[in-house]
């Protein structure tokens, strides 16, 4: 049996993004920190027939622990859970993911707002999401919901972003903490959130 | 909108009222769906949805209905379609006589897509295929066979990604904005209500395919289903799941192995 240490996440960092924030997050995951003690998860859209090679593209970038979130999985400090294609996912009270499998929102399964609505129930205002590139509006109602719960909310600067139309959406809410570039979004995970003490 | 502990007072209710026993869903989509049908609805507040659902039992099919999800499309999932025609249908044409479950079948798509495989290998004369959901009104639907028009494009997609070399057109007759599917499949089905939260084994399978359904349960529900199905599998009977799903938490798990494949597919052992 494999061993796994609960402990159960103060906090959680939920990036989405849509046309183009792959690119950003290439750029984002090699800069963080490995001692990085929050959970991340990562909601992408992307098209109903994509594998598991994100996953892999993923791990390839960064040293911190990259998965496929899986239904029933514990939150854990550290890792990187990546949506799976259509199917929306869902955090629980307890800090474990579901997965949902109803209609679209926003013409997107998995859907950023979805997410980020669902974290923010469970997380508050230790929630921080992070909104990158997109030529969509997902993402953007529910930062208003993230904000309301005390969160705090990030968007990829639309002059640096590929398509700058998903993070615009965000600032016109007005609720948005900070602007930044992708370096700068690194920068700011990696001395705004917990760590781990360097021991391993 | 409802908060989470309105919810777990309304549930109870529910159960008392009319026997749904919706305790074992996981509540983060509950909640969401329940919240989607309070606003679609125009519910004022939470005593105003509660009454309404006591009070007037249409309301609480029509809430039902609503807050189960019920998204499929026909071969959803090629690949596993294509395990299906290629490594399972040859061992169930070993059998003289082929039953097979289709568990929270939703508006039927799955079945029909099952439906011409069998009869694609020949087997469909000697086959039945049960399929039941908890909700009336979807299995209605199923049972007519009748589809929208703009969805076909995407199921002859599928269809042929899952290996298919007829003319998927073949199969239904386009009327206006609807595709009639062909009697010859829905003639081999039987539709019936079934809660797989508190309804027993009706029959012994070869076959029981139950995908994204689960996902919907919590840990102690899914086992209660899987043990569910276990009693309704024949010895070397295949069980399907969604593709992420799996009988991981299940103290069913020993008695099954998945299938070479790697598809979302077990076997009971004996």
């Amino acid at each position: 049996m494999e061993k796994e240490t609960i402990t159960s996440p103060e906090s959680l960092v939920v990036i989405g993004g849509s046309s183009g924030s792959l690119e950003a997050l290439l750029h984002i995951l090699p800069l963080l920190d490995k001692r990085l003690h929050v959970p991340v998860i990562i909601v992408l859209h992307r098209n109903n027939q994509s594998d598991n090679g994100l996953v892999e593209l993923f791990a390839s970038k960064t040293k911190l622990l990259v998965k496929e979130a899986d239904e029933k999985d514990m939150l854990q400090p550290g890792t990187v859970y990546i949506a799976p294609p259509d199917y929306h996912l869902l955090i629980e009270q307890d800090k474990t993911l579901s997965l949902d499998a109803s209609a679209k929102v926003n013409f997107s399964r998995p859907s950023i707002d979805v997410t980020f609505s669902s974290a923010a129930d469970v997380f508050g205002k230790n929630l921080t999401t992070i909104l990158l590139s997109g030529a969509n509006a997902d993402g953007a109602d529910a930062m208003v919901y993230v904000k309301e719960c005390g969160g705090k909310l990030i968007v990829q600067d639309p002059g640096e972003a590929l398509v700058g139309y998903m993070p615009r959406q965000a600032i016109e809410q007005n609720v948005v903490d900070h602007i930044l570039k992708t370096e700068e979004i690194a920068q700011w995970m990696n001395t705004s959130l917990g760590f781990r003490s360097l021991e391993d | 909108m409802i908060t989470n502990e309105e919810l777990e007072e309304l549930l109870p209710e529910i159960i008392k009222h009319y026997g749904y026993d919706f305790t074992g869903y996981s509540r983060a989509s509950l909640v969401r769906r329940v919240n989607a049908f309070f606003v679609k609805e125009r519910c004022s507040s939470f005593a105003e949805l509660t009454q309404k659902l006591l009070d007037n039992q249409s309301f609480f099919i029509h809430f039902v209905e609503e807050v189960t999800v019920n998204v499929t499309e026909m071969f959803r999932d090629p690949g596993f379609y294509k395990t299906l025609r290629t490594e399972i249908i040859p061992v169930l044409a070993t059998y003289p006589f082929i039953r097979i479950w289709h568990a929270g079948c939703s508006t039927g798509e799955e079945v029909y897509s099952m439906a011409i495989l069998l009869k694609e290998a020949g087997l469909l004369q000697k086959a039945i295929l049960y399929a039941t959901d908890l909700n009336q009104k979807v299995l209605e639907k199923a049972k007519a066979g009748i589809f929208p028009m703009s969805q076909m494009r995407q199921n002859s997609e599928n269809y042929i990604k899952a290996g298919g070399r007829q003319e998927f057109s073949s199969y239904y007759t386009a009327n206006y904005n609807f595709a009639r599917f062909d009697k010859a499949l829905s003639d081999k089905m039987v539709f019936s209500t079934h809660n797989l939260v508190s309804d027993s084994s009706f029959n012994e399978f070869q076959l029981i395919l139950c995908r994204n359904v689960l996902i919907y349960f919590d840990k102690d529900l899914q086992a209660r289903v899987l043990q569910l199905f276990d009693k309704s599998l024949d010895s070397l009977g295949f069980l399907a799941l969604g593709s992420k799903e799996s009988m991981k938490f299940s103290p069913i798990a020993p008695y099954y192995s998945q299938i070479e494949t790697k598809d979302k597919i077990w076997r009971k052992k004996r």
